[in-house]
């Protein structure tokens, strides 16, 4: 796996909103990390953290008054700076293929889901005439268990599981080899939400080029699907651990993921104290220390991020068994 | 007690959602209504909320049957139960501050005198800093404004309170604080609970006890219906 190049490279990834009255929010500070062919990367953190302004940036939707640094590598295309005809054309369903979170909002409420399904296979393929059409959206719809016969329905008419399948079959017809889903299990049932993943991993082990970027502040669809997991607080990557280890034994290692997995109902359901700092408004130091029961005098300084923690005090990295235990004494 | 006697309620006379539910929470109860998506349990929490009148079956609340919903519901009433809904975002008026949000139902009360010491310590229990409480819905997270639609449940100190699937949007950390502001109103205040969700692992630590949907109707629900709609939109 680790010879072949990337999916996708994203290299210091950062973005600035501007606001009226000179204020600048930071959204995204130098992300960085690879996702492999074959490989599932979770991108977890809790909301507003900036997940999912990240996914925007990757598919070139961010609004006017976002400015953006560093790279996001799609093969030799750089995301950010690519134009949106390129974008649009070539990259938007054709080599990253979204799965939007609430899918029955994403999709138009006044058409079929049969119309949607053929004029995307239309448009991304070479599909032509009617018949040819109908068939292959048929196809289309099959591949992402969506029945058939519900294929005439508008999308107020489908369950939410039944949206959800409708949004992947149509995520997957360009065949795109990267697959961005951003918080796709929002406000589904345990069942949906454990099918929903399953499949996503299936499209992603079907075919050994594919790679699935999923954001989601829902941990146990992380555990569920996940090869790796980046722990994303205040707009940075402050984790980027192997999701077995992550999700059990020695378990994470920064504070920050350990507190979300103590906040578990299945875990010490403790939350983290206090809230996550405004992104408008970032201290110079360590973002999560006015929250943290291990921060010292050196959190007053930030960070640096050695590719797998951006901590200064991160609980011992190979020991089978870690000892939580306070060592500021 | 809130008890909820053979409910049948739905949106279409001929095709109730809910048939026959039975469900009962005693005073500083709490119980977990677990049901998969579509099942109905969002409609017998909003007939339990008074929010929704019922084709049939009686809804007693401390002893008294309930023959009134929404806003013909007598003010006694409506203010004994606190709701908290899925989707902050749906529940929450776009146009109010944090602040006004959750002074609502005393204004709409006639409790103005009660803001500044009531808002005080809700804002401090939910963790709410005046600089959040002075911004619009749209300028803060979901977690965020679900904090204040908590608060503004709780403001009206109700007897009852009933929370649809209150923590499905939100993460674990969020989840857990709330579960928490929750419990320690009711253990400061004795209120009973009815809290309907999907999730068995978050149900059984967070409620005394908890009630599956096939009991609580005594039939199974085929889950998600293909008619069932996708969008739960809290009202």
């Amino acid at each position: 796996m680790t010879e072949r190049p990337p999916v996708l490279s994203v290299r210091g990834l950062s973005v600035r909103f501007l606001l009226p009255g000179g204020r600048r929010i930071a959204a995204v500070t130098d992300a960085r990390f690879d996702v492999a062919p074959g490989e599932c990367l979770a991108l977890i953190g809790e909301s507003g953290c900036g997940k999912s302004v990240l996914a925007s940036a990757l598919l070139g939707l961010l609004p006017a008054n976002a400015q953006t640094a560093g790279g996001a590598f799609l093969g030799d295309l750089d995301l950010l700076t690519a134009d949106e005809r390129t974008l649009a054309r070539t990259v938007r369903g054709r080599r990253i293929g979204l799965i939007p979170q609430s899918p029955a909002a994403h999709l138009t409420p006044v058409r079929t889901v049969r119309s949607q399904m053929e004029e995307t296979v239309a448009q991304l393929t070479g599909v032509r005439g009617r018949t040819a059409l109908r068939t292959a959206a048929e196809r289309a719809a099959r591949r992402a268990g969506f029945p058939p016969d519900h294929l005439d329905r508008h999308p107020h008419e489908l369950s939410g599981g039944l949206a959800q399948r409708a949004a992947t079959a149509l995520a997957l017809i360009g065949d795109a080899p990267l697959l961005l889903a951003d918080e796709p299990t929002t406000g589904l049932d345990r069942d949906l939400v454990d099918r929903t993943v399953d499949e996503l991993r299936r499209h992603v082990d079907a075919d050994g080029d594919r790679a699935l970027l999923m954001i989601t502040h829902d941990l146990a669809a992380a555990e569920r699907v996940a090869d790796r997991v980046a722990v994303m607080y205040a707009g940075r990557i402050v984790e980027l651990a192997d999701a077995k280890a992550f999700f059990g034994a020695p378990g994470p290692r920064h504070p920050y993921s350990r507190g979300l997995l103590d906040a578990l109902p299945d875990r010490a359901f403790t939350p983290i104290p206090g809230m996550p700092p405004e992104l408008g408004d970032l201290p110079d130091g360590c973002a999560f220390a006015a929250r943290c029961d291990r921060a010292t005098d050196a959190c007053t300084a930030l960070p640096p991020f050695t590719g797998s923690i951006a901590c200064h005090h991160p609980a011992p990295a190979p020991a089978p068994a870690p000892a939580p235990e306070d060592i500021r004494a | 007690m809130l008890e909820l006697r053979a409910i049948t309620a739905g949106y279409d006379r001929r095709a109730p959602v809910v048939r026959d539910a039975t469900l009962t929470v005693a005073p500083g109860e709490s119980v977990g209504l677990l049901g998969p998506s579509g099942c109905g349990k969002s409609t017998l929490a909003r007939v339990a909320a008074l929010l929704h009148r019922p084709d049939a079956g009686t809804l007693l609340l401390d002893g008294a049957p309930v023959h009134r919903w929404r806003h013909r519901a007598p003010r006694e009433l409506r203010t004994a139960v606190g709701v908290v809904f899925q989707q902050p975002r749906l529940s929450a008026d776009p146009r109010l501050r944090l602040t006004d949000l959750i002074a609502e139902p005393l204004r709409a009360t006639g409790r103005r005198a009660a803001v500044p010491v009531r808002m005080a310590e809700l804002a401090e229990t939910v963790g709410l800093t005046p600089d959040l409480l002075a911004r619009r819905p749209h300028e803060v997270s979901d977690g965020q404004l679900q904090r204040a639609c908590v608060a503004r449940a709780l403001v009206l100190r109700p007897r009852w309170l009933i929370c649809d699937e209150m923590t499905a949007m939100l993460d674990a950390s969020t989840t857990a604080a709330l579960v928490g502001v929750v419990e320690d109103y009711r253990a400061s205040t004795g209120a009973g609970l009815l809290a309907v969700g999907h999730d068995r692992t978050l149900l059984d630590r967070w409620c005394d006890r908890t009630a599956d949907w096939e009991t609580v109707t005594g039939r199974s629900c085929g889950g998600p219906g293909a008619g069932a709609p996708a969008g739960k939109a809290a009202s």
